[in-house]
């Protein structure tokens, strides 16, 4: 790791005035996917600015339409959460399913969704419930917050305060993990509304999005068949040595099929 | 370089470190608490998990600064005097170490595990428990027997 | 049989220090005034040094010195050796390439070592490694096992054509095609034999001091035999005189063969730790580990069976091209040649077996032995081509075991490549799996799956191994440079309790229990006296260290034999105490007893005596304190049946292992808890090649499996818990009836599984790892 100064915020205020004074910095929340990073030397910023200080981040909250998470909420806490469970059950498993039990006590919903892994699970769930980002200068609404691989609508000094998920629909996430890291090869999260379905997808392109093919194939019958005849563009889907973008695209149809299974 | 302090196994404990430096690193180097062992650098394997304020953490992926104040347990506070801890103990009855190096992780994880799944767990939840602990010996089939019966032991 | 003794599943001794945090690993070792080693490694695969600059990195913060291949060199420290020659075809020893410590003048693999950085702390010498600023020429990249050797490959070492290392035929070429041009039917199979990177949990690490006073080394590191380190360091690395030089083994964690080699880092640190006189410290990262730990297995082989109309095995042709990456590791070319073609007979009376290996050389890290050694990738060729016949018999898998076993009265057998089975009762072992593993209920199971949409499928594999390596007459035959007896001391003190020395070394194995559990057997000591030290060359006398599942069936023999000669000694001081003939000493139990009396004194006592000679035999040496050394005569053969069933997701391509059973011959079991550890461990080895793990380099010989993030291994929820028995035979060679155990499951999991595979899907063949990408292809191709 290269060296960097470290500093630790109480609120967001002071976190943004850190991240304006500092030569390079970042916000750090759990650290799980940045420390690494910066141990490989394949990062190095300049300051890390923690935001684990800063209380006003933390928490969990649900109302009659939306659950509401704090950036800094840890997802075995999301998991945990009774009301998560109740509200948004797909929602408190998805997180139950990230990385591993000691990954889960540290990392948190906003570090993961500033990320932007392409493999990250949160991000599904953001697309496809439509969620709001709020950050501390505006409501990022989910489907403009992703933007490319590791790349957010946020700016450098922007800060996410919370997400918030309305708890309309039912929904189902699945997800295939790769057999080594056990980041999803392909994640889907799907939400039969009232008025329609709605699918975030990850792990199969550069960057979580929206599966418009297979939404419109299930609004038209919700059915796993229905999935049968959808055609995924097999050229963005990323190949690697665990999955080729034929294969990808191939488990986004299955995984798929078992969500609209789970809803049904 | 920071001035850090907390509570390690019970002790208050401080230490000068950059601000680079890993808990683990702290713990290892500075304290010389060498039983928290450092398996990979990817987050991956668990050899290094403690407990800070209570839950299980990968000690190589914190910065010693970032657990400024908190309390942490590590694999060396868990007996009491020669009375093992009742999980070291199920380890032991069980054969689930062999050449000890995932041990101290696999430990604190089980602890863990019992803390957030009571004292009675089934076979296919401790085994995707354990997805954060890599054992290259034991085949995990004695560990999962010792967190089995490690928990019933916790639970008295 | 003694409390504790033989066949009682005694708690580990060891266990204590390691459940509470108390081990001691070597980089757990911490002196004053240490340094920390950082090397340089090549990110090219295959490059010339044209230069390299360390002016700017030397002037970093905390930096003691820089090192480099030519300050090796000046000080005269020899390269790094390989201790097994295999002849070539031609007639030529094996094409060993000069493997200097640190490169001098060209890089051979991406991680290769060039430059060493020292510096206060690891952190500095990380920062100032990274100013090293080298001009690298970049070469073109040999990284396929396959095409290594074809003509219009890259060389990579000048004294190697075709990076050819050696082909080594073995058998009568002649003989076996004749049969092959009659034979009823050819069954043929062309299949991979993936390359593993061996991943004990602990990274290799050393530590080194160098005390000018002494002028001695002592170097801690990561070793699974400190003796042969000290010995290849002393008189091929020209470190130090052996008897200036200290290696100490410590805690170990994990082996499985990859600690047992000598490697540049170790070398490095001993060498810099006198040179600066500063202690030095190296710990291997996990990314540094799969750069530079000595690699696996990596074979592409054809093998074909020539069968009578019975489905009786006439004759075996095989082909393999086995990869041993870069430069020579320290057993590297033993491996493919005489630990696998000698195991191709496994457990079958097939009369005729040509085998030819070509040995290659890549632009990839060296490649050694683990875990198993040549054993896993025979098996695995064999006993995969044993199904492909079966279904080309129309026959069950079991049955055409069944029809070629050797049988019970057949032993001692004599194969056609060279071992000769002293003890085994194969069709024992297959009757007891199948009844384990619910073989006749398997077509219920599959079709109750089926209902589900699931594909199940069932695999055997009846392996044999040769442990208890090994008899020093026939390696040393066969080209290895040492000798593979093993050693023991057993010393009681004066008040009464026991160390016992061996020159094996434990790294979870087990050993202080296991060999404590011989002692007070045969001593009728308690457990809790004895005390069982390894792993320091300055404690314990020469030994070989462990490896190939010798611990026990060699060294284990040592000190059963060390224990006679203290029974005999203590026969004698007995006899004088008790003023009775040596004659009428008779021992049991931990006392010598006059027989047909009641007249008895207790060893305990006798050490005392024979420490505290005031009244005692005339001419006897005082003290009671015995080495031995013990030489097998023959390798042991450990073998046993294997059945795994799975269940085949054939929409995702998901492998799941339903059920696993085993059924062993190990001969005499010590501590069955401790010996079913060994299988399990092993059995998930052999899981872990069979469905994760893959080692890939690109075509330009990058490692793109470099981490856990892409290099898969088992972790719990990969694996069910496993059902474990045993059919013991006598192997008359081995005086305590032992036959080893450590290795068995790596070698008869991998073809069980992906012959459950195979069967599930109603393929010939799926190479490993079965991830689910080539599953799902397979099953579609398949449906």
């Amino acid at each position: 790791m290269y060296n960097f100064s470290y500093q630790k915020v109480s609120s967001v205020a002071d976190a943004v005035e850190a991240m304006q004074k500092s030569e390079d910095g970042k916000f750090v929340a759990g650290g799980q996917t940045m420390l690494p990073t910066m141990k490989h030397r394949l990062a190095s910023p300049s300051d890390l600015i923690d935001l684990a200080g800063v209380g006003e981040l933390v928490g969990i909250s649900v109302d009659e339409e939306t659950v509401t998470i704090g950036a800094m909420t840890s997802h075995a806490a999301v998991a945990a959460s009774s009301e998560v469970q109740d509200a948004i059950p797909a929602l408190a498993k998805l997180a139950g399913n990230i990385g591993d039990p000691a990954v889960r006590n540290r990392g948190t919903i906003g570090g993961s969704i500033a990320n932007n892994d392409p493999a990250a699970d949160y991000p599904a769930a953001v697309i496809a419930l439509g969620a709001t980002v709020t950050t501390n200068k505006r409501d990022i609404p989910g489907d403009e917050f992703f933007i490319g691989m590791f790349e957010t609508a946020l700016a450098e000094d922007e800060v996410i305060v919370s997400v918030s998920f309305p708890k309309a629909g039912t929904a189902a996430y699945m997800k295939f993990e790769n057999p080594a890291s056990r980041y999803a090869i392909v994640g889907v999260f799907l939400v039969k509304f009232i008025d329609g379905v709605r699918v975030g997808v990850t792990g199969a392109t550069a960057c979580a999005h929206r599966g418009m093919r297979l939404e419109e194939a299930l609004n038209g019958s919700f059915t796993a068949d229905a999935i049968d005849s959808v055609e995924l563009p097999i050229e963005k889907m990323n190949a690697d040595i665990h999955a080729s973008a034929e294969y990808r695209a191939h488990l986004v149809k299955v995984m798929t099929k078992r969500a609209v299974e789970a809803c049904a | 370089m920071q001035t850090i302090s907390m509570n390690i196994n019970g002790v208050p404990v401080s230490g000068e470190v950059e601000d680079r430096t890993l808990l683990v690193q702290f713990l290892r180097e500075n304290l010389r608490l060498t039983g928290t062992h450092v398996g990979c650098d990817t987050s991956q394997c668990g050899a290094c998990v403690v407990h800070l304020d209570g839950v299980s953490v990968k000690s190589c992926t914190i910065l010693a600064v970032q657990s400024d104040g908190c309390e942490v347990t590590t694999i060396e506070g868990l007996a009491n005097g020669s009375h093992l801890h009742p999980m070291q103990q199920a380890f032991k009855d069980n054969h689930g170490l062999q050449c000890g190096f995932c041990t101290p992780g696999m430990v604190m994880s089980a602890i863990d595990i019992v803390n957030r799944n009571g004292c009675d767990i089934d076979e296919a939840t401790v085994r995707k428990e354990l997805e954060g602990n890599i054992c290259r010996c034991t085949g995990y089939h004695n560990i999962v027997k010792s967190v089995q019966a490690g928990a019933k032991n916790m639970g008295g | 049989m003694a409390e504790n003794g033989i066949g009682a599943s005694v708690r580990r001794k060891e266990d204590n220090r390691f459940l509470t945090g108390k081990g001691n690993y070597t980089d757990d070792i911490n002196v004053v005034g240490q340094t920390y080693a950082y090397f340089v490694r090549s990110p090219y695969a295959h490059a010339n040094l044209n230069s390299i600059d360390t002016s700017a990195a030397s002037a970093s913060d905390g930096v003691v010195a820089i090192l480099t291949g030519d300050d090796l060199a000046e000080d005269g420290i020899g390269p790094l050796i390989c201790g097994v020659n295999v002849t070539s075809d031609d007639g030529e020893p094996h094409r060993a390439p000069l493997h200097p410590a640190l490169a001098q003048g060209k890089v051979n693999y991406v991680g290769d070592h060039v430059a060493v950085v020292i510096a206060e702390s690891l952190a500095q010498a990380k920062d100032a490694a990274e100013k090293v600023s080298i001009d690298y020429g970049v070469l073109p990249a040999v990284a396929s096992t396959a095409t290594a050797a074809e003509v219009n490959q890259q060389q990579i070492h000048d004294i190697a054509p075709n990076n050819m290392c050696y082909n080594w035929p073995f058998g009568d070429k002649a003989a076996v095609d004749a049969v092959f041009e009659t034979a009823h039917k050819i069954s043929t199979l062309d299949l991979i034999n993936n390359r593993m990177v061996t991943n004990p949990m602990e990274p290799r690490a050393a530590a080194g001091e160098y005390n000018s006073g002494t002028e001695e080394i002592t170097l801690h590191v990561t070793t699974q035999n400190p003796h042969v380190h000290r010995l290849i360091l002393s008189a091929f690395n020209q470190l130090a005189p052996e008897h200036k030089l200290r290696v100490v083994g410590p805690d170990v964690g994990g082996g499985f063969g990859v600690k047992i080699f000598v490697y540049a880092e170790e070398l490095v640190v001993g060498w810099a730790c006198r040179k600066l006189n500063r202690p030095v410290k190296w710990t291997s990262d996990r990314t540094e580990a799969f750069l530079a730990d000595a690699h696996g297995r990596d074979h592409v082989a054809t093998a074909e069976m020539a069968l009578d109309d019975q489905g009786k095995f006439l004759a075996m042709r095989v082909n393999t091209t086995a990869n041993l990456g870069a430069y020579l590791s320290t057993f590297s070319t033993m491996v493919p040649s005489y630990l696998y073609a000698f195991l191709l007979a496994g457990q079958y009376t097939t009369p005729l077996i040509y085998s030819e290996v070509k040995a290659v050389f890549t632009n990839t890290a060296p490649v050694d032995a683990a875990r198993g050694a040549g054993r896993p990738e025979a098996t695995y060729l064999l006993e995969r081509l044993v199904d492909v016949c079966a279904e080309d018999m129309g026959l069950d898998p079991a049955e055409i075991r069944r029809r070629n076993f050797i049988p019970v009265e057949a032993f001692p057998y004599q194969t056609p490549v060279v071992q000769c089975y002293d003890s085994g009762d194969y069709p024992a072992a297959l009757e007891k799996a199948l009844q384990l593993a619910d073989y006749d209920g398997f077509t219920a199971r599959a079709e109750e799956a089926k209902s589900r949409g699931m594909l199940r499928g069932i695999g055997l594999s009846s392996y044999v191994e040769a442990c208890g390596i090994a008899p020093s007459a026939a390696v040393g035959q066969l080209g290895a440079g040492v000798g593979l007896w093993e050693s023991a001391q057993v010393r009681f003190n004066p008040t009464g309790n026991v160390q016992v020395f061996t020159g094996t070394h434990s790294h979870g194995q087990g050993h202080e229990t296991t060999f404590a559990q011989l002692v007070t057997e045969q001593l009728g000591v308690p457990i809790e006296n004895i005390e069982v030290i390894h792993g320091d060359t300055a404690k314990t006398q020469f030994g070989m260290g462990t490896y190939g599942s010798r611990s026990l069936a060699v060294g284990g023999v040592a000190i059963a034999k060390a224990c006679e000669k203290l029974i005999e000694k203590g026969k004698k001081i007995a006899a004088h105490a008790l003023e009775a003939a040596e004659g009428d000493i008779e021992f049991a139990d931990g006392d010598f007893t006059v027989a047909g009396t009641d007249k008895a004194m207790n060893i305990a006592d006798v050490a005392f005596n024979a420490y505290v000679p005031h009244s005692y035999p005339e001419g006897l040496e005082p003290g009671f304190d015995e080495n031995a050394f013990f030489d097998p005569l023959n390798f042991s053969f450990p073998a046993g049946t294997h059945v795994c069933e799975v269940e085949v997701d054939p929409e995702t391509g998901e492998v799941e292992i339903v059920k696993y059973s085993a059924v062993d011959d190990f001969g005499k079991l010590i501590n069955p808890m401790i010996v079913e550890g060994q299988v399990h461990g092993g059995i998930v080895h052999g899981v872990g090649q069979a469905l994760l793990e893959g080692c890939q380099y690109d075509d330009d010989g990058q490692l793109i499996t470099a981490s856990y993030m892409d290099y898969a291994m088992p972790r719990a929820d990969n694996v069910p818990s496993f059902d474990i028995d045993y059919a013991p035979t006598n192997p008359p060679h081995n005086p305590l009836g032992v036959k080893g155990c450590g290795e068995a499951g790596a070698i008869g999991a991998p073809p069980a599984v992906i012959n459950a595979i195979s069967n599930a899907l109603g393929v010939k063949h799926i190479d490993m790892p079965a991830t689910p990408e080539a599953v799902w292809r397979a099953a579609q191709s398949a449906a």
